[in-house]
């Protein structure tokens, strides 16, 4: 890891997001990343985007809520990204170490590096990652690493006309992201919740002030690293390591033992 | 919009988009701010994290929905019985303000005894002629006192024309009892307006209705504010204007008019539309509101033209010192006294010269040729489908855009000309299309909704042949002049005389391209003296006796001195925020903020102080620059035979307007009151005037296909609403060209309930025919709770909804929605009425689809 500059991160609150997708564009603008060359009509409500992919490193998801009388109508937003978490699954997959914590203390893909190998999609719990259908590496949200080494903050959160998504101190967001919980438990949101502090994925830089339980949002509610399914499998091979390890040793020691005894009756002799 | 300047004396929004977030309930009706307007709406946030309701009126639970706090279903097209209802609740249950409605409106004044309301007439107020569908506003004046005229001889003409149009004042019942005081009047016009009543035409749930009327009378206190914001959903019907008066009356009624966090906000449709209209791109009438001379009145000479349109008390004393300075900045050392300074070379109207009727013109033969400059009427017109008709009948045709749009390519690219229906060989029209630059690559000025006008800065030269409007226009005008230069007829005088060479670009590094010299445009519209040349300070300066010239005068004192120009300022605060451009007039923000304060010149309260007098300094103080005479004390008594100001008291807030107080009755076209008809094609009768369904002045068009459906068609059984998305511009012209844009909202789609989905056998993603008796187009259903159908009584009314951004050219093309609306027109503006009309919708797709 670079030296740590500070660590940097977006807090979004999608209780004032207004779902303009204007973090979309400018990311793609930006970014200059490409249209999705798949686009067209999904029919699910105003979201035409679908995913997270090599071409879109931000996406907008509708959350259409209403119960059959309407007596419950909610319609939410949440603009998505990469989240830039603190034990990041991605990183410790990928087997070129293309992918790097920034000085930023940002989870960045060094497309120098990076061979196409995909490891990376699967060690995302949040289907974050995707290979670009025109450079044939992983692709993902930088948190605009280039804005940030020239003292700009991210084109999203630039964009964003009601401060939904914003940039700083990860620490100094946090207790802000605190106190807007809290403002609004106390004014009737009583489902508002912080979704990223310490407790998912040791922190997550990119975190969210959700209105509802995260699957509403299409978000894992106890996301885990792809290692932690291998838990078992971890043991396993290190059983069985310890084990040819020890009957290994045991061979040795019957050789040296042989030796030894070979040694001590050539001594004793 | 005449609907806030009859009102209230001017025609801008009364309040800014930062002064949301002073508000205690923010009203959203007929329009879809968070969708629109998106960076304005973080003040209406800031207002909700503050604890202010924000409460949605609309057909469609949209974007702007999901972040209010109350969302308030209403069939599209029954604004004004909505409005009306809370009109009657104010004043049946005894919430309306009372001292602000007696001293600061014409609540208190006596209506001529002819005067009959729609409540005597089933419908039509007095003064209605059947013949030409027309009114006679004659018997909807005020009983008036003898005149007072003043003794002394008028020694300017502005003097000489007020004393000669003085009436005498208005005759008033402080006690508002008299039968026939404006507040009377008011009371028995919507007395039927019920809550059950207003329910079984808005099919909005009495209780949802109550909701909004108990909060803004909450809201509405000395020590609380309410405001109401609006666009396109409550101008777009053939009652569209009166839709604002209903709000501005009721506003009035509140008391919220004036001051901190209340007002009404009318949400412009893109960045420069109050500058167009300010200086201004509108048949009808000169920068700064000026009347467009017109050949159907007595405005033979300037005088004439002048005795007719000027008010002799209030602010528009001053008309004829803005109508000669105008001429004056036009014609320059050619325009003088003798020759009227030049008004008789100005065009006159010879009727409704509106959008509409040029294209009927167009069609007829009588218009040959058209330059089509930042507009798309092949796919944005409504009746689309005519608007192309009649561009195929021109001789030449100018189309000047960023892109090749439909307008541009209709003789080639047209659904009728590639299902063969037209063929390209029989459109005689000669196409010229004329690249221009977007808005990073010119300078100049916006001005936004909250009246402000702001410089940006150029980026980058744009490629090519592409030009500004800007440098457009300044070319064309020197070449027109150079060929004019030697004629010797009189009719050329005007184009021979206009000033121009003084817009000669200047060079602005770094770019190769140079624009025409804006320093010397806004010093033009500033005003100057004509003998110095120097910028006069403000439009107090202007005289009328051709001394001074100004181009535009409500936004005189944006140049005070030399190079000073105040819209490029960039100095921000915490709140007004008055270094920070130039809103007009004055730079004043708030407008008739006067009455933010009581009568004897107080703050209503503590909470909403504003604009105040400071006993002290003798002067009006406060937040924002006084929307007043400054030094004119709150105890000043009005002067019985005096013009302009004089005639008000120091009690008097609304400046503009002949006496002073906010007219909540005042004649319009269609009348003095807002009543509830029923858009021209709608799935009911008129619950309340039964024997008047329409509004009976609304303009009417005999163009081809263009039928109307009438009153429940049961070919056309649904109510469909056309809007904007966030994701897209107007007809699309500068959207479907970008991918980053297109991809987001690629395909036109029609929202619909899943109950009317469940009945006509669609699914989200399933092809749809919309049809209408003026076209019929396909589009991909997308079926959501959002939609709802409205219970009117014990009939269900269902209602769809579709974006109007798609055409036959860009990156994503699609049907044209425009094809299904009528040409129809509101009688005050000859705005069409696409907010409500009615519709069929079936399973499938169109033959000559052109997605």
């Amino acid at each position: 890891m670079a030296q740590l500059e500070s660590k940097k991160g977006m807090f979004v609150d999608t209780s004032v997001c207004t779902g303009c997708k204007a973090c979309e564009t400018a990311c793609k603008e930006w970014n200059e990343l490409p249209m999705n060359p798949d686009f067209g009509f999904t029919g699910n409500s105003y979201d035409n985007t679908g995913r997270l992919s090599g071409e879109n490193w931000r996406h907008v998801k509708f959350v259409e809520d209403f119960s059959e009388d309407r007596s419950e109508q909610r319609w939410m937003f949440l603009s998505d990204s990469c989240k830039h978490c603190q034990l990041a699954g991605c990183m410790e997959v990928c087997p070129v170490n293309a992918i790097v914590r920034t000085e930023f203390d940002t989870v960045y893909i060094d497309h120098e590096t990076c061979i196409g190998c995909g490891y990376c999609i699967t060690g995302c719990p949040f289907g974050v990652i995707d290979i670009g259908k025109l450079t044939g590496t992983a692709n993902k949200c930088t948190l605009c690493y280039d804005r940030l080494q020239v003292g700009q903050q991210p084109a999203c959160a630039q964009t964003c006309p009601t401060d939904s998504i914003q940039f700083g101190d990860v620490d100094e967001l946090m207790l802000k992201a605190k106190d807007r919980e809290k403002f609004l438990r106390d004014n009737g949101d009583s489902k508002a919740q912080i979704y990223g502090d310490s407790d998912i994925l040791g922190g997550l830089n990119v975190f969210y002030l959700l209105q509802d339980e995260p699957e509403k949002y299409g978000l894992p509610s106890n996301p885990q690293l792809p290692q932690k399914n291998m838990v078992g499998g971890y043991w396993s091979s290190i059983l069985s390591f310890v084990a040819a390890g020890f009957i290994s040793l045991l061979s040795f020691r019957s050789r040296r033992l042989s030796k030894d005894e070979q040694e001590s009756s050539d001594i004793s002799v | 919009m005449p609907g806030l300047g009859a009102t209230n004396g001017r025609g801008g929004a009364t309040t800014t988009t930062r002064e949301m977030a002073e508000s205690d309930c923010i009203v959203i009706m007929g329009s879809n701010f968070a969708e629109n307007h998106p960076v304005g709406f973080r003040f209406v946030l800031q207002a909700k994290n503050k604890g202010a309701r924000v409460i949605h009126i609309d057909p469609r639970f949209t974007r702007t929905s999901a972040m209010a706090t109350d969302y308030i279903p209403m069939r599209s097209g029954t604004d004004i019985a909505f409005l009306g209802g809370l009109i009657r609740y104010m004043i049946e249950n005894n919430k309306y303000f009372k001292e602000y409605v007696v001293q600061y409106t014409n609540a208190p004044f006596i209506i001529k005894e002819e005067f009959a309301d729609t409540e005597d007439l089933d419908g039509i107020f007095s003064g209605f002629d059947e013949q030409t569908r027309t009114y006679d506003p004659s018997s909807w004046e005020y009983e008036r006192e003898e005149p007072i005229k003043p003794d002394n001889e008028p020694t300017t003409l502005t003097e000489k024309i007020a004393y000669e149009k003085l009436l005498g004042r208005p005759k008033r019942d402080d006690t508002l009892s008299h039968p026939r005081c404006v507040f009377q009047i008011i009371k028995k016009h919507y007395s039927r307006y019920t809550p059950e009543m207003v329910s079984e035409i808005t099919g909005t749930p009495v209780e949802d209705f109550l909701k909004v009327a108990e909060a803004l009378a909450e809201n509405s206190t000395p020590e609380r504010t309410s405001t109401f914001v609006y666009a396109m959903g409550w101008t777009q019907h053939t009652y569209g204007v009166q839709c604002i008066r209903a709000g501005a009356i009721l506003q009035g009624l509140l008391g919220n008019m004036g001051r901190r966090g209340g007002g009404i906000l009318a949400l412009r449709g893109h960045a420069n539309v109050q500058g167009a209209t300010d200086h201004p791109t509108l048949y009808h009438i000169l920068p700064g509101y000026l009347d467009m001379p017109s050949a159907e009145k007595n405005h033979d000479t300037l005088e004439d033209y002048l005795k007719d349109v000027t008010t002799p008390t209030g602010w528009w004393v001053n008309y004829p010192k803005y109508m000669v300075s105008l001429l004056k900045a036009w014609f320059g050392d050619a325009a003088t006294p003798e020759n009227d300074f030049g008004y008789n070379y100005l065009p006159k109207n010879l009727g409704n010269h509106s959008h509409y009727s040029i294209f009927r013109d167009a069609y007829a033969g009588i218009v040959k040729g058209m330059m089509v400059v930042g507009q798309n009427p092949a796919v944005g017109g409504q009746n689309a489908t005519f608007h192309r008709k009649a561009l195929a009948n021109l001789d030449w045709l100018v189309v000047r855009d960023p892109f090749l749009i439909e307008t541009a390519t209709f003789w080639y690219d047209a659904p009728e000309v590639k299902s063969g229906q037209v063929k390209t060989e029989d459109i005689k029209t000669e196409v010229f299309y004329l690249p221009s630059a977007v808005f990073a690559e010119t300078g100049g000025s916006f001005t936004n909704t909250s009246r402000m006008m702001q410089m940006k800065e150029k980026a980058a030269d744009p490629p090519g042949d592409c030009r500004s409007d800007l440098s457009f226009t300044y070319e064309l005008g020197k070449r027109l002049k150079e060929l004019y230069k030697d004629s010797t007829l009189k009719r050329d005088w005007a184009i021979k005389n206009l000033t121009w060479d003084h817009y000669e670009p200047v060079p602005q590094e770094p770019f190769k391209i140079h624009e025409p010299n804006e320093e010397a445009l806004i010093k033009e519209i500033n005003g100057y003296d004509t003998k110095t040349g120097k910028p006069v300070a403000g439009f107090a300066e202007l005289k009328d006796d051709g001394s001074t010239a100004c181009g535009n005068w409500i936004y005189s004192g944006v140049m005070p001195e030399e190079g000073k120009n105040l819209a490029a300022n960039r100095e921000g605060d915490d709140y007004t925020y008055l270094n920070w451009g130039f809103a007009w007039p004055a730079n004043r923000r708030l407008l008739y903020n006067r009455a933010s304060a009581r009568p004897d010149g107080k703050p209503w309260s503590e909470r909403k102080k504003y604009v105040w007098w400071d006993e002290k300094e003798g002067k009006w103080t406060g937040y924002d620059i006084p929307d007043f005479a400054v030094n004119k004390a709150p105890d000043t008594k009005p002067k019985m035979d005096g013009i302009g100001l004089d005639a008000h008291s120091g009690a008097d807030p609304f400046i503009m307007l002949p006496d002073g107080v906010m007219q909540l009755f005042a004649p319009l076209a269609d009348g003095p009151l807002p009543t509830h008809y029923e858009p021209v094609d709608t799935p009911v009768e008129n619950k309340l005037y039964s024997k008047q369904p329409h509004n009976p002045a609304t303009l009417y068009y005999d163009v081809p296909d263009n039928e109307l459906h009438g009153i429940a068609n049961s070919d056309y059984p649904y109510v469909i609403t056309t809007y904007r998305v966030t994701e897209h511009h107007l007809s699309g012209a500068m959207t479907r060209w970008l991918p980053w844009l297109a991809e987001l909202m690629p395909e036109l789609f029609l929202e619909i309930s899943p109950e009317l989905a469940q009945k006509l056998d669609l699914e989200s993603g399933d092809y749809a025919v919309i049809e209408t008796s003026r076209g019929q187009i396909e589009a991909r259903a997308l079926v959501t709770r959002r939609m709802r159908p409205f219970k009117l009584g014990d009939q269900f009314i269902h209602q769809v909804g579709m974006p109007i951004h798609w055409g036959y050219a860009g990156v994503v093309k699609g049907s044209v929605p425009n094809e299904l609306s009528a040409i129809v027109g509101d009688p005050n503006v000859t705005i069409h009425e696409s907010k409500a009309f009615t519709c069929n919708v079936r399973k499938g797709r169109i033959k000559q689809g052109v997605v």
